[in-house]
């Protein structure tokens, strides 16, 4: 069976925090790139989780489907970033993390770059967040850096790990 | 100071950076911008279903009713 998919890195954030997580030097010779996260925030309530290729937030535009627990909806946006959905926070029940996962095909190829992101901010309770969401960077460069981050500090223990899929 | 973890996929290497003051005055502003979005999205969903609510009542109708009319 061939090696397609790779583990590239991982990120887990320490005691003191961290505001956003860096892919950098991302190698060029895979055909996708997945990102999968585990993730929550030190203060309030659930907030947005975004993402940026080559720390650009321009030509960026995205459309979600949400379901609350209690309610349903879609919404779209082209600020801030790539919306990767909602990431458990403080408020949160203890120990609790977000999940997520973003596939980035084609990362390398001279179009536009599409990405779909799955999640679910887990909260071990009735009410919670899980979102689909459609993303596109309207750019046609070769992604080469991937920027996760949130409206609050990563706590501790959140994590990323990158991986390289290569078809076979 | 907020900070960073910066990963370098070719060696491995993790480091913790600072923020820069742009780097930070970005994230308030991306932050203050996606407040004033979620605001609007907030208020027109409002006025839509006052609007909806509004239209119901002239017609002397409940939402189940409607339905039923439309189905």
């Amino acid at each position: 069976m061939p090696n397609t998919f790779i583990k590239i890195a991982t990120v887990t954030v320490g005691s003191s925090g961290a505001a956003n997580i860096d892919f950098t030097n991302i190698p060029q010779t895979f055909t996708d790139l997945k990102l999968v996260f585990s993730t929550r925030i030190i203060t309030g309530s659930q907030a947005n989780i975004w993402y940026k290729f080559n720390n650009s937030t321009s030509s960026l535009s995205w459309r979600g489907l949400y379901g609350t627990g209690s309610a349903a909806g879609s919404n779209n946006g082209t600020t801030v970033g790539l919306l990767a959905g909602v990431t458990t926070a403080a408020n949160d029940t203890a120990s609790v993390f977000a999940s997520g996962e973003i596939y980035i095909p084609n990362y390398t190829s001279s179009n536009n770059k599409s990405s779909a992101v799955d999640n679910v901010g887990e909260n071990n309770a009735t009410a919670s967040t899980v979102y689909l969401v459609a993303n596109l960077w309207s750019n046609t460069a070769a992604i080469n850096q991937i920027t996760l981050y949130s409206d609050y500090n990563f706590a501790q223990y959140s994590e990323a790990t990158l991986y390289g899929i290569t078809k076979a | 100071m907020p900070t960073k973890l910066v990963v370098d996929c070719t060696t491995g290497a993790t480091v913790e950076v600072e923020l820069t003051e742009a780097e930070i005055a970005q994230r308030e502003q991306e932050a203050k911008a996606y407040a004033e979005a979620k605001a609007k999205e907030e208020a027109d969903a409002a006025a839509k279903a006052a609007q909806k609510e509004a239209i119901l009542e002239r017609l002397g109708l409940t939402e189940d009713e409607l339905k039923v009319v439309l189905s």
